[in-house]
């Protein structure tokens, strides 16, 4: 009972000073909602529009059609029309297309024979991201009067068959946002109070270290998932994200994450001094979580060590929990390994947290 | 440690004094009792074999410059650091075994101002008032009785980093008497307050002894350290001496004589080279010298040497040692010896 009124006390106190912190206070809604917006249209991974330039030394009916075809896929955008591959060369040295199409004269006989390709694509492959894109437009045999080559492999893409970025970006930036937000708010929290010199009365009042810790953490715990709803909420109306899951598994694995992280902070909090340092540390756990936890890039791509660094992190696990709930509708039992993971991390960090906390009284 | 002491004062009696008094009483009469009380950080002696004996109801200073270890010996009281060695009992509890019951009963006010800047003053008093677990009774009575007793009235709506340092000082105080601890520390509690407000902290300090409460005070002004019932002197983690300020300046192992001149820097230079000064100090056109305490003419003797050495005279007098001379002579005596070790 006098446990819960210590704790109220703080609790009620952590709100009132958020609400004066203006600064904060703008981070909670402010970091969610750019960050979604930066990623959902600037940050596209599936390419569309190339600049591309066509060298047609054919010239038929058959060859522009086939130009044509490329360009419907609206992978690429033709903007330049080249006399010869010399001048496709210096075009794409230039920087002024990505792709060129050169089509030989001989085209329409060309065409005609199985095993032999009639149309040459030239692409700039300094940028992996274009030439992947390039190949997987090809890739998808085509049928036609005048290509009757059977498809030579035919992919179905399950679950975003739109392969749109968003779909695939918003689960993963609630990872992200709250990777960021959680461990900087709750860490900076108790350093500010050190820094302050609030924590040196505080420690000499019957306040016990953890009840101090879990009313300093619970304003925070309500924070997230308030970001956590905008994200959704944001992404299903901007970018058509699916909710394929229930809400509460969502809520659920967001919890559990939310937990994680500002456990993590806690003892960000008990290593540094300074509230600049907390800020540090917070981006050293950030950028390797962005990099590594399949938020970016696929985890199945990465090198050994990095799929083992990519491990120890919650983020990774919250990215297969949260993707999995979201866009293919997983619950919890089908994804317990991870579940368990993350409490097994919660339980270490946060007896870390606590146990260091004693120890910085003296 | 004694050693020291010898050297520099007439400190034994102190010290008998001091012992059979704590012989004659029981521990009950004592709020806070310390023995070979001791701190180190890696190798740094902060605070060495500290004795102390502290009555209740009385205002105990700790005076010594900075660095001396007075903090460092009140957060070792209030259980807040772990003494590398020695004992402690505050009202009866066994520090820091004990020091999570010892709570309730004290109050700590910081060096730093160490509420919240960013509450109102009654959000603070509040908040304070939670912590300590206070029924609803119990706020009812204390918290407005402590906003008439601090004069926080006109304050109340007022964030505290609005507050100027005299109204942040009485805050402080009022947060920390609010659960009417029996034992109150107050680790150099004017260091931001004007002078007529460092009065004013005073009278309400003396107010609360009144009541029962024991004060520990650190200071480093002579002028606060004055008003304190008893005092221990703190030189590099070292009690040097201890005693009333009365009994302080009677015991003092120094002479102490102003000699007004004309030009005092030359004749504080020429005395200070001399064997029978420990120190000088200007004021003005005076000098206060403090001397070897085996002279039997010190103004007269000092007034000869001077003239003898052609320089500039108006009047030699021998004065009674005030707090500062006891502080320079235990803290040169230190220095002095510390020379003579290395």
């Amino acid at each position: 009972m006098k446990s819960l009124q210590r704790i109220l006390a703080i609790f009620l106190k952590e709100i009132r000073q958020l609400r004066r912190d203006r600064l904060t206070f703008g981070m909670i809604v402010g970091i969610p909602v750019i960050q979604l917006l930066m990623f959902g249209y600037a940050i596209n991974m599936d390419v569309r529009h190339i600049p591309a330039g066509v060298a047609d030394m054919s010239s038929t009916a058959a060859s522009r059609e086939a130009v044509m075809d490329l360009a419907q896929s609206q992978v690429i955008d033709i903007v330049e029309q080249a006399s010869d591959a010399q001048q496709l060369e210096l075009l794409m040295r230039e920087g002024k297309i990505s792709v060129g199409i050169y089509v030989p004269s001989d085209y329409d006989r060309l065409s005609q024979q199985t095993g032999r390709s009639a149309i040459q694509l030239m692409v700039d492959g300094s940028d992996t991201v274009v030439q992947g894109a390039v190949a997987k437009m090809v890739l998808p045999g085509r049928t036609s009067p005048y290509n009757d080559r059977p498809p030579g492999t035919e992919t179905r893409i399950y679950y975003n068959p739109e392969r749109r970025s968003p779909v695939n970006t918003v689960p993963g930036l609630i990872g992200v946002i709250l990777t960021m937000t959680m461990i900087m708010f709750t860490a900076v929290a108790i350093v500010r109070e050190r820094e302050r010199g609030n924590l040196e009365l505080l420690i000499t009042t019957p306040v016990r270290s953890s009840e101090l810790m879990l009313a300093k953490v619970l304003p925070y715990v309500v924070i997230g998932l308030i970001q956590v709803s905008l994200v959704l909420l944001l992404g299903h109306l901007l970018f058509e994200v699916p909710l394929r899951g229930t809400l509460f598994d969502v809520f659920a694995v967001s919890l559990l994450f939310i937990v994680a992280n500002l456990a993590l902070g806690l003892v960000i909090s008990t290593l540094v001094h300074t509230q600049f340092q907390a800020m540090q540390l917070t981006f050293f756990i950030l950028l390797p979580s962005i990099l590594l936890s399949g938020f970016m890039f696929p985890f199945d791509g990465m090198p050994r060590p990095a799929q083992m660094i990519a491990e120890i992190l919650p983020m990774t696990h919250f990215m297969r929990l949260i993707r999995g709930v979201v866009l293919r509708g997983a619950t919890l039992p089908e994804l317990s390994f991870e579940v368990l993971v993350l409490v097994g991390f919660i339980v270490v960090a946060m007896a870390l947290a606590i146990l260091r906390f004693n120890k910085r009284l003296d | 440690m004694r050693q020291t002491c010898l050297r520099a004062f007439h400190c034994k009696p102190i010290f008998q004094r001091n012992n059979s008094f704590v012989t004659a009483i029981t521990d009950s009469k004592l709020a806070i009792r310390a023995r070979g009380l001791s701190k180190e950080f890696g190798h740094v002696v902060a605070v060495n074999a500290l004795d102390l004996d502290v009555p209740r109801a009385r205002i105990y200073g700790f005076l010594g410059p900075n660095g001396s270890g007075k903090s460092t010996t009140i957060r070792m009281l209030c259980g807040l650091l772990t003494p590398t060695r020695g004992d402690i009992s505050v009202l009866g509890y066994s520090i820091p075994k004990e020091a999570e019951a010892l709570r309730r009963q004290v109050g700590y006010m910081t060096q730093m101002f160490s509420l919240y800047d960013d509450l109102t003053v009654t959000e603070n008093l509040n908040f304070m008032a939670n912590i300590y677990t206070m029924s609803r009774a119990e706020r009812k009575l204390h918290i407005p009785a402590a906003i008439e007793r601090y004069e926080l009235g006109r304050l109340l709506n007022q964030r505290a980093s609005a507050l100027s340092g005299g109204q942040k000082q009485r805050l402080a105080l009022a947060a920390s008497t609010l659960h009417q601890p029996e034992l109150l520390f107050l680790d150099e509690p004017t260091s931001a307050v004007d002078p007529e407000n460092r009065r004013a902290f005073w009278e309400i300090l003396f107010d609360l002894v009144a009541e029962g409460t024991t004060i520990l005070v650190s200071t480093h002004y002579m002028d606060e350290a004055e008003r304190c019932h008893s005092l221990a002197i703190l030189d590099l983690g070292v009690l040097v001496a201890s005693g009333s300020p009365a009994e302080l300046s009677d015991n003092i192992e120094a002479l102490v004589v102003v000699v007004e001149s004309p030009q005092p820097r030359k004749v504080s230079k020429f005395l200070d080279q001399q064997d029978f000064v420990h120190s000088t100090a200007q004021i003005g056109n005076t000098l206060r010298v403090m001397l070897a305490p085996d002279l039997h003419n010190p103004a007269e003797m000092t007034q000869k040497v001077i003239d003898e050495a052609g320089l500039p005279i108006s009047s030699s007098k021998k004065v009674r040692p005030s707090l500062e001379d006891v502080f320079v002579a235990a803290t040169q005596a230190r220095k002095a010896q510390r020379n003579l070790e290395t």
